[in-house]
C-alpha cells in the first residue's frame, strides 16, 4: 500500500475517455469491497433471524430517507472527513498517523477554550477558534512527527500512545479546570459568536460540512499542485531518492504530521463548534480510528476520502434506524465497517499483484529486455 | 559414452510480455566448467532458477544424468544434487560457518545438533578443494569472498554434482577471482560440473572448457573456450561488433575542483568506514576509484554529495569548504550525483519521469512559483531532455518505473548532467545495464569530461574504471592504496592494492 500514484488519473491528461476509465477503476475495488462486506454481513444478519434485505431497507432509510436523516449523515460525515484527510494526508508522505483521535480531542479543547473564554466580535470569533482547534491538532501531532524525523522513533506507536495522553489529558480539563460549575463534567457552551452556523433552518447541517469539503479541495491541491505536496510524494514513495535529491526528509515529516494534525484537530473543533458546543468526556465514538478506514476506502486521495467519509457517516446514521426498526444492534455495522476495510485491504493486494505483473508486460512492450531484466 | 550430467531439451520460459527463455537446448558434460555468456536480461539467471527449481519452464524437459527431472522446488533439486550459489548469498548472518553449511540437513544426534561433526566435515571439504574458510567463525565477520566459500562449501555438503554460480565474480578482487577459478577447476577435476553465469568476457575464456551464449532468451551458439576470442564472444553477446575501449582524447586537467582532505567517517553500523582519506580531482579528468564493494566507497560519495556527515576532515569544491552543508546546498554547488541504486536513490519509481527528471529542483523556478508547481515548464522541459538523451518513452508522465533500466539511468543522466555541473560523482553508473546503454553512458561521461567537469568514478567493475579514468585511486578499508596514472596501469598491482596487500609509497 504505496502512496497511490496518481498516474491512473494522470497519465491520459488531455484525453477524457481513459482519464474516465482510470477514475472508474480506482472506484472498483471500494466498491468490491463495499458489495462483498453487506454480502457477507447478510448472512450474519440472517443467522441472527433478521431478514437482510428488510435490515438494509432500513439502513438505507435511516442514512438517507428525508431530509432529518440525510442532514444527519452529512454532520457526522464532518469529523469524518477532516480526520480522515489527516490520515490520507499523512500516508501519501509514509507516515502512519494513528493518532488522528489524540489530535482530535486536542483540536476539540482549544477550540471549546477559546469560544468559550475570549470575547470577540462573531466571525473573528469563529475562526480564532477553528484555528485554535486546529493549532492544538498541529501541535499534538507535531510531537511524534518530530521524534521520528530527529529520533527515529516509529510514528505508529508514538502516536497511539499519545492518544491516550491526551483523551485523558482532557478528561482532566473537563474534570477540574474547565469544567462548568454543576453535577456533570463538561464545559460551559462555547458563545454564539464562535459558533458555526446552520445551513438548513430546522435541521443539524452547520457549515463545517463547507469547511470539510474545502479541506478536501486544499489537500488535493498540495499534493498534485506544490513543491510542499511534491516534497510529500517523494518521501512517501521513497525517502533515500529524496534525502538524494536534496529534500529535508525530517522538515517533510515534521510539517506533514503537523498539516495532517491540523486537519484532525479541526474534526474535533468542527464537531464542538457545529454541533455539540460543549466537551465533554467521550465526544467522539472513535472518529479518529475510523479514519484510518475512511483513508484506506479513499485509496488515500482526498476525494475518495470525502466518499469514504460519507458512506461510514452514512452506515453509523442509519445503524439507529435499523435498530429501532429491525432490533438488530449497532454494532451490526461496525461488524460491516470491519468487513469493508478488510475487503479492501484484500482488494489492494490483489490490485498490486495485477499491477505488477502489468508493469512487467508494459516494460516489456517499451524495452523488451527490462521484464527479462527484472526477472532474471 | 556417458550421458550429459545436466542436458535441457526446448526449455520455454514465458513472463508476462517477454519471452525469458525460447526452446533451449543445453547439456552440461560431467568434469566440465560450462558457462552460460549473455547481457543483462538474456534469460541466464531465469534459465538457472529453472534447473533449480525456482521456476516452472512453460515447455521442455531437464534431464539429470539421463533422467527426466520434474522439480518443484529447490528442496528437490538439492536433493538430486544440484547446488546453486546466487549472486547475493543465502546466509544467516549470525550463524557460524558450521552452522550453515549443516542447517537443514539431518544429522546423527537428531533432534541435537551436531556442530563438532560438522565442523569436521566441513573442514575437511574446505583443505580438501582449498575453501580457506574459518568454520567457528561467524559469517558477519567473514569477508564477502569468504562467504562465498561457504556458499560453494553449502553446495558439496549437500553431495552436489552440478554446481551452478550466479555472476561470482562480481564481488571479487582479482586474486580472489583467480582462486575461485582454481577451485572450480579442482572440482571439475573429479567429475562434477560447474556452470558458470557471466557476462565478463576475459573470465569466462579463462575458466570454462565450453561456451553457451544467450541472447534475448535464446541460445545463440555453444563454443569451445579453447577456440575462442573476446571479440566473436562479444559479436554473438550483442549482436553486432563492440569497441572496447572507449575513444577519448588525452585529458587536459584544469585547476582542482573537488579536494578531499583526511575524510573521516562512520558506517550506517557506526563503524570507521573512512580513515583519513584524501583525494583530488581536477577540471576535465576522470579520477577512478578502484576497489572491492564495502570498502568504504559508498561513505565517500554520500560525504561529497551531504547525504552523510563525515567525523573529521574536508571537503572543498572549487575551493570552497562544503563539509556538513546539507545535499541540496551542495547540489547548488554544481555537484552531480549518478547513485550507487537507481531504484533506491537515484528515482522515486512510482513517480513519472517528468517528475523524476527535475526532483532536484522542483522547489525553485521555473518549476515552481510561490510554491506551486508550473506543470507545463516541468513537461515541456521533461520532453526536451528526453530527446535530448535518448529516453525511450512513450509519454513523460507515465511511472519511471515502467522504463527499462537503461531508460531509467537515461531519466538520472539527464537531470545530473543538464544542470552544468562542475563536479560529477558517479557511483556504478552502468551497474545492471546492458552493453549498448553501458556505452551511451560512458560517452555522457566523456563528454563532460571533454567539457571540463571533474568526474570521480567509483566503480568495483575493473574494466569500466581502466577504460574511462585519466588516473586511478585504489579504495581499502576507507584509505586510499595507491594512485596510478589510468594509462597503462597494472591489473596485478592494482588487484594486490584491491585487496590491501600493497601499498604505493607517494599516495598524494
Amino acid at each position: 500500500m504505496t502512496a497511490h500514484e496518481p498516474s491512473a488519473a494522470r497519465r491520459s491528461s488531455g484525453r477524457i475517455g481513459p482519464a474516465l476509465r482510470g477514475i472508474a477503476s480506482s472506484l472498483l475495488t471500494p466498491i468490491l469491497a463495499v458489495l462483498a462486506a453487506f454480502m457477507v454481513g447478510s448472512v450474519v444478519i440472517g443467522v441472527l433471524k433478521v431478514n437482510p434485505l428488510l435490515a438494509y431497507g432500513h439502513l438505507l432509510r435511516g442514512a438517507v430517507g428525508n431530509l432529518g436523516q440525510l442532514t444527519t449523515t452529512l454532520v457526522s460525515s464532518i469529523p469524518l472527513i477532516f480526520a480522515g484527510l489527516a490520515v490520507t494526508l499523512a500516508f501519501r508522505a509514509s507516515v502512519w498517523n494513528i493518532g488522528a483521535e489524540g489530535q482530535l480531542y486536542m483540536g476539540a479543547l482549544l477550540a471549546v477554550w477559546a469560544g468559550t473564554a475570549l470575547r470577540l466580535p462573531a466571525g473573528l470569533h469563529l475562526l480564532v477558534a477553528l484555528a485554535f482547534g486546529a493549532a492544538g491538532g498541529s501541535l499534538w501531532a507535531a510531537i511524534p512527527g518530530f521524534l521520528n524525523a530527529r529520533r527515529g522513533l516509529n510514528e505508529v506507536i508514538t502516536t497511539i500512545l499519545m492518544n491516550y495522553i491526551a483523551i485523558w489529558f482532557v478528561a482532566y480539563m473537563i474534570h477540574y479546570p474547565l469544567r462548568e460549575p454543576g453535577w456533570n463534567p463538561q464545559t460551559s457552551q462555547v458563545l454564539a459568536s464562535a459558533r458555526l452556523p446552520i445551513l438548513i433552518e430546522g435541521t443539524s447541517l452547520h457549515a463545517g460540512i463547507i469547511l470539510a469539503l474545502a479541506a478536501a479541495a486544499v489537500v488535493h491541491i498540495l499534493l498534485t499542485r506544490t513543491g510542499l505536496g511534491f516534497a510529500i510524494r517523494m518521501v512517501g514513495a521513497n525517502r533515500q531518492a529524496a534525502r538524494y535529491a536534496g529534500v529535508n526528509v525530517a522538515a517533510v515529516t515534521v510539517v506533514t504530521m503537523a498539516l495532517s494534525g491540523a486537519l484532525a484537530g479541526l474534526a474535533g473543533a468542527s464537531e464542538i463548534l457545529g454541533t455539540r458546543y460543549r466537551l465533554l468526556e467521550g465526544f467522539s465514538p472513535g472518529w479518529g480510528f475510523d479514519a484510518i478506514a475512511v483513508a484506506l476506502v479513499g485509496r488515500t486521495t482526498a476525494l475518495g476520502t470525502i466518499l469514504g467519509a460519507l458512506f461510514f457517516g452514512a452506515l453509523r446514521t442509519g445503524a439507529n434506524v435499523m435498530q429501532a426498526s429491525t432490533g438488530l444492534p449497532v454494532v451490526a455495522v461496525y461488524f460491516i465497517q470491519g468487513l469493508v476495510v478488510l475487503f479492501m485491504i484484500a482488494g489492494s493486494a490483489a490490485n498490486f499483484v495485477r499491477k505488477s505483473a502489468e508493469r512487467r508486460k508494459e516494460a516489456g512492450t517499451v524495452d523488451r529486455d527490462t521484464g527479462s531484466a527484472a526477472i532474471s | 559414452m556417458a550421458p550429459p550430467m545436466l542436458e535441457l531439451r526446448g526449455i520455454t520460459k514465458q513472463f508476462p510480455g517477454v519471452l525469458a527463455n525460447d526452446n533451449i537446448n543445453l547439456a552440461v558434460e560431467p568434469g566440465e566448467i560450462h558457462a552460460l555468456l549473455g547481457e543483462n536480461g538474456s534469460g541466464k539467471t531465469t534459465l538457472m532458477n529453472i534447473v533449480y527449481g525456482l521456476y516452472h519452464a512453460d515447455a521442455g524437459e531437464v534431464r539429470f544424468e539421463g533422467r527426466p527431472l520434474r522439480m518443484t522446488s529447490p528442496g528437490e533439486a538439492i536433493a538430486t544434487g544440484i547446488g546453486m550459489v546466487h549472486q547475493h548469498f543465502m546466509l544467516v548472518q549470525a550463524f557460524s560457518v558450521t552452522e550453515n553449511v549443516i542447517l537443514g540437513m539431518r544429522c546423527r544426534r537428531e533432534p541435537l545438533l551436531d556442530r563438532d561433526g560438522g565442523a569436521t566435515e566441513v573442514q575437511a571439504l574446505s583443505a580438501k578443494y582449498g575453501l580457506k574458510v574459518d568454520p567457528r567463525a561467524r559469517v558477519w565477520q567473514l569477508s564477502v569472498g569468504e562467504q562465498q566459500r561457504v556458499e560453494i562449501l553449502k553446495a558439496l555438503y549437500r553431495r552436489a554434482r552440478l554446481l551452478i554460480l550466479d555472476e561470482p565474480t562480481s564481488v571479487l578482487t582479482p586474486q580472489e577471482t583467480e582462486e575461485l577459478f582454481e577451485i572450480l577447476r579442482a572440482l571439475a577435476s573429479e567429475g562434477r560440473s560447474v556452470i558458470f553465469i557471466s557476462h565478463k568476457l576475459h573470465e569466462v575464456l579463462s575458466v570454462a572448457d565450453r561456451i553457451t551464449v544467450l541472447r534475448r532468451g535464446r541460445v545463440i551458439d555453444t563454443v569451445r573456450a579453447a577456440t575462442s576470442s573476446k571479440e566473436g564472444l562479444a559479436r554473438m553477446m550483442v549482436g553486432r561488433e563492440v569497441v572496447f575501449r572507449v575513444n577519448k582524447p588525452p585529458a587536459r586537467p584544469g585547476p582542482v575542483v573537488l579536494e578531499v582532505k583526511n575524510l573521516q567517517a562512520l558506517n550506517q553500523k557506526g563503524l570507521p568506514a573512512l580513515k583519513g582519506l584524501s583525494l583530488e580531482v581536477r577540471a576535465g579528468e576522470i579520477l577512478g576509484i578502484a576497489g572491492v564493494d564495502g570498502n568504504g566507497q559508498k561513505e565517500l560519495t554520500e560525504c561529497l554529495i551531504g547525504v552523510t556527515r563525515p567525523v573529521r576532515g574536508e571537503v572543498r569544491v572549487a575551493g570552497e569548504n562544503i563539509t556538513g552543508l546539507s545535499p541540496r546546498q551542495i547540489c547548488r554547488r554544481g555537484v552531480a550525483v549518478i547513485p550507487e541504486d537507481r531504484h533506491r536513490q537515484g528515482l522515486v519509481l512510482p513517480m513519472q519521469v517528468a517528475e523524476n527528471i527535475m526532483f532536484g529542483n522542483f522547489y525553485r523556478p521555473p518549476f515552481s512559483r510561490r510554491g506551486f508547481l508550473q506543470l507545463g515548464v516541468i513537461h515541456d522541459v521533461a520532453r526536451r531532455l528526453a530527446a535530448e538523451y535518448d529516453i525511450r518513452t512513450p509519454s513523460t508522465d507515465i511511472p519511471v518505473a515502467n522504463l527499462s533500466g537503461g531508460n531509467q539511468q537515461k531519466v538520472i543522466l539527464a537531470r545530473e548532467l543538464s544542470g552544468q555541473p562542475r563536479l560529477i560523482v558517479a557511483m556504478l553508473p552502468t551497474r545492471g545495464l546492458d552493453v549498448g546503454a553501458t556505452e551511451f553512458v560512458h560517452r555522457r561521461i566523456i563528454d563532460a569530461r571533454n567539457s571540463g567537469v571533474a568526474v570521480l568514478l567509483v566503480s568495483t567493475e575493473l574494466e569500466e574504471i581502466l577504460s574511462l579514468s585519466d588516473r586511478i585511486a585504489v579504495i581499502y578499508e576507507g584509505e586510499i592504496m595507491g594512485l596510478v596514472p589510468g594509462d597503462g596501469a597494472d591489473v596485478h598491482e592494482l588487484g594486490l592494492m584491491m585487496a590491501g596487500s600493497k601499498r604505493l609509497a607517494a599516495v598524494s
